[in-house]
């Protein structure tokens, strides 16, 4: 039974990551349909920057909840400064062109931002530091939920709450729902529709890079590869709950979280990856929609 | 002026984004920072012509969108319809390519070797990236399906190289198959993203199924191809591969601008352009794209069995995700759907690396921006595919529906 407790947290955990970066792949399809390929860079950037910064200033003598604060600060900062620029340089002069360009662009986006990362930086893994300390109470199940598990499920609690919220009741929000409906009458109705592609762009990147931040933590190693792989699964988890849907791609991150886990726990832990993309290829197969997407039918 | 400024601004927006990642290295087990300002300066004057250029060309792509398209031929295009000049042209490279082997030493054959397995598998990729408009980032799946088939069966079975390779084309056409009927129904971008998985999931099977592949050790010791029975030396068998592989060329160019005109291709370019009007014109949807997809597959397995006898030793690593990202390059930068420019694509992929050994390890880098500004600025690449006209001439100059 607790071995079935601890699969339980450790995937829950998993969906949280997986559900902070899928938020931004889900938003940004949804408005201007384009699988962001360069989306799981973006976490990566985050991640290494928080590194970047948490060096310094471990080196400077701070405290570690300061450094954990401004180095999280300066990730989510800049990933968005990168989502934004990412947007600009290589998919707004696409707009207007076939859907198969766009998709290219990212491609070579995300190997771009690839190899910059290894030049400039290292193709090794990377301790990161353990920034987020380990809480007293937490100290009877600690062996099988960690304070950093515990500071991942919390956060990503929060920040989806805050998201519906902003969405559902802000001028920006509804002008982001509007732009998802119909771009062209988005725009006729006074919508500045670049502008709210770009906030889009920007809170996906900055959820992307909470994440990047605390796997990081929870891990406790960086590499420039690590967004790859992540942004496959996140991918995943987007369309298993439906592309484009908010509530569809946190409950598909949980789902492929405990997929994950369980099979790697019960099963065998060398094809984790296989379990994931397996669960998309079915999906797409008996479900092409996703678990809470709409099936769109085409008018001609 | 207002140029300059607003260069000024995205090389300081530049000099910002890139600060953390480009000028702070830390070394995490020292525990030391080492801060490279200078790297900033060059960032800072780099981006500045670079985002004055890149004003420019987007600039010039606006005007010239605005003016009415000629019919202009490019270069390659009259010489590919002049069949005098296509002749010879052809001909002088072959000569060239013929002569190489005697002349050079086996080094320059083997990078040369590597640049015509590249042409075959662009050109294979370009049936269904280019023609039928499907974007395949699981390649590399069936060039290993090709290489593991030959590998295991050599090993096992002692099976020889012409045996297999029609094998291995097949077993690829059939995993193209069957991973293609399932998810050939869903739209563009849902299929690349499952051919990727697909590609992850037949290496990850690769790397840790020990009993079937012998997991990531790979497999050594397979047989090189025999010359009617007899066994060669290294360096013959090498100028034979390289034989064996400009035949393989001229047969895929040969395929592949056939297969472009024939009623299946054309079948291809209706449904990349538009799905709807194409079924309602009663053409099979599924079994097209299946054709596609299986065509493209069986050419990736071909040259697996090639890759498999030319390196003689094969593991899971050769065939990541980088490997589709370079041959889905070779595609975009040449030109998707264009023949010459895939051929041109491949030489400049994998030539230029090869001899600018300096700046190898920017490959990957200058690639990806490379697909990004390809996209941006010339989506139909550096050779662009002309399509065949039919125009209507009247009854007294020509009498025929002609070109």
């Amino acid at each position: 039974m607790e071995y079935f407790l601890e699969l339980f947290l450790g995937g829950l955990t998993r969906g949280s990551i997986y559900a902070l970066i899928a938020l931004g792949y889900t938003m940004v399809y949804g408005i201007i349909q384009l699988i962001n390929f360069a989306h799981g860079e973006i976490y990566m950037i985050g991640a290494f920057t928080a590194l970047i910064f948490a060096s310094v200033l471990s080196i400077l003598g701070w405290p570690a909840l300061a450094i954990f604060v401004v180095a999280t600060a300066a990730a989510v900062l800049y990933s968005s400064a990168y989502g934004y620029t990412i947007e600009k340089i290589a998919y707004t002069p696409l707009r207007n062109a076939p859907r198969l360009s766009p998709l290219i662009s990212a491609i070579g986006m995300s190997l771009f931002l690839q190899n910059y990362v290894l030049l400039a930086q290292t193709s090794d893994f990377l301790p990161f530091p353990q920034l987020i300390p380990d809480f007293e109470f937490m100290e009877p199940i600690s062996h099988i939920f960690s304070s950093a598990e515990l500071a991942i499920v919390l956060t990503t609690v929060i920040v989806m709450l805050l998201l519906t919220y902003y969405i559902k009741f802000t001028n920006m929000g509804k002008a982001m729902r509007a732009t998802a409906q119909d771009k062209t009458m988005a725009l006729l109705i006074g919508i500045n529709v670049d502008r709210v592609i770009s906030v889009t762009f920007i809170i996906g990147s900055s959820l992307a890079a909470l994440g990047g931040v605390l796997i990081a933590n929870h891990i406790g190693q960086v590499n420039f590869y690590i967004g790859f792989i992540a942004g496959i699964k996140a991918f995943t988890a987007a369309v298993l709950g439906g592309i484009g849907s908010i509530p569809g791609a946190v409950l598909g991150a949980l789902i492929l979280g405990w997929t994950e886990s369980f099979a790697t726990g019960y099963i065998s832990s060398d094809y984790e990856d296989v379990f994931a993309f397996g669960l998309l290829v079915l999906i797409l197969i008996f479900r092409p929609a996703g678990l809470l997407g709409r099936s769109e039918t085409k008018k001609v | 002026m207002d140029y300059m400024l607003k260069s000024l601004k995205v090389a300081i927006w530049f000099m910002f984004l890139t600060f953390p990642v480009v000028v702070i290295k830390v070394n995490t087990i020292e525990n030391v920072v080492i801060w490279r300002w200078h790297n900033m300066f060059y960032m800072g004057i780099s981006i500045f012509f670079v985002s004055m250029v890149w004003r420019y060309f987007l600039q010039r792509k606006e005007m010239s969108g605005k003016k009415e398209k000629t019919d202009e031929k490019t270069f390659t295009q009259s010489i590919m319809e002049n069949p005098v000049m296509f002749k010879s042209v052809s001909g002088g490279i072959l000569a060239v390519l013929c002569v190489l082997p005697f002349i050079t030493d086996s080094y320059q054959i083997n990078i040369l070797t590597v640049a015509l397995m590249y042409i075959v598998l662009g050109l294979g990729l370009n049936i269904v990236v280019g023609l039928a408009g499907l974007l395949d980032l699981g390649f590399v799946a069936f060039y290993a399906v090709g290489a593991y088939t030959y590998a295991l069966l050599n090993h096992h079975f002692g099976l020889s190289f012409w045996i297999v390779l029609p094998i291995g084309g097949s077993l690829a056409a059939i995993f193209g198959i069957l991973l293609g009927f399932p998810v050939l129904r869903l739209r563009g971008d849902y299929l690349a993203i499952v051919t990727l998985g697909f590609g992850e999931i037949i290496r990850l099977v690769l790397e840790n199924w020990n009993d079937f592949s012998m997991g990531p050790s790979g497999i050594a010791n397979i047989d090189r191809p025999t010359f009617f029975g007899m066994d060669l030396t290294l360096n013959q068998s090498t100028i034979y591969i390289y034989f064996l592989m400009i035949l393989f060329t001229i047969f895929t160019i040969f395929f592949v601008n056939r297969l472009q005109n024939s009623r299946i291709g054309r079948a291809w370019l209706a449904l990349r352009e538009d799905e709807t009007a194409c079924q309602a014109m009663g053409v099979g949807k599924t079994r097209t794209k299946l054709m596609a997809f299986a065509l493209g597959a069986a050419w990736a397995g071909l040259m697996g069995v090639v890759f498999a006898a030319k390196t003689t030793f094969i593991n899971p690593a050769s065939f990541t995700f980088l490997e589709s990202a370079i041959i889905l390059s070779v595609v975009v930068l040449g030109g998707m759907g264009s023949i010459p420019g895939v051929i041109l694509g491949a030489l400049i992929m994998i030539l230029l690396p090869e001899y600018l050994r300096a700046f190898s390890e920017y490959r990957m880098l200058v690639f990806g921006g490379a697909m990004v500004v390809m996209m941006v600025f010339r989506p139909q690449g550096l050779v662009s595919n002309f399509r065949r006209k039919y125009s209507f001439h009247s009854a007294d100059t020509d009498g025929r529906f002609g070109r």
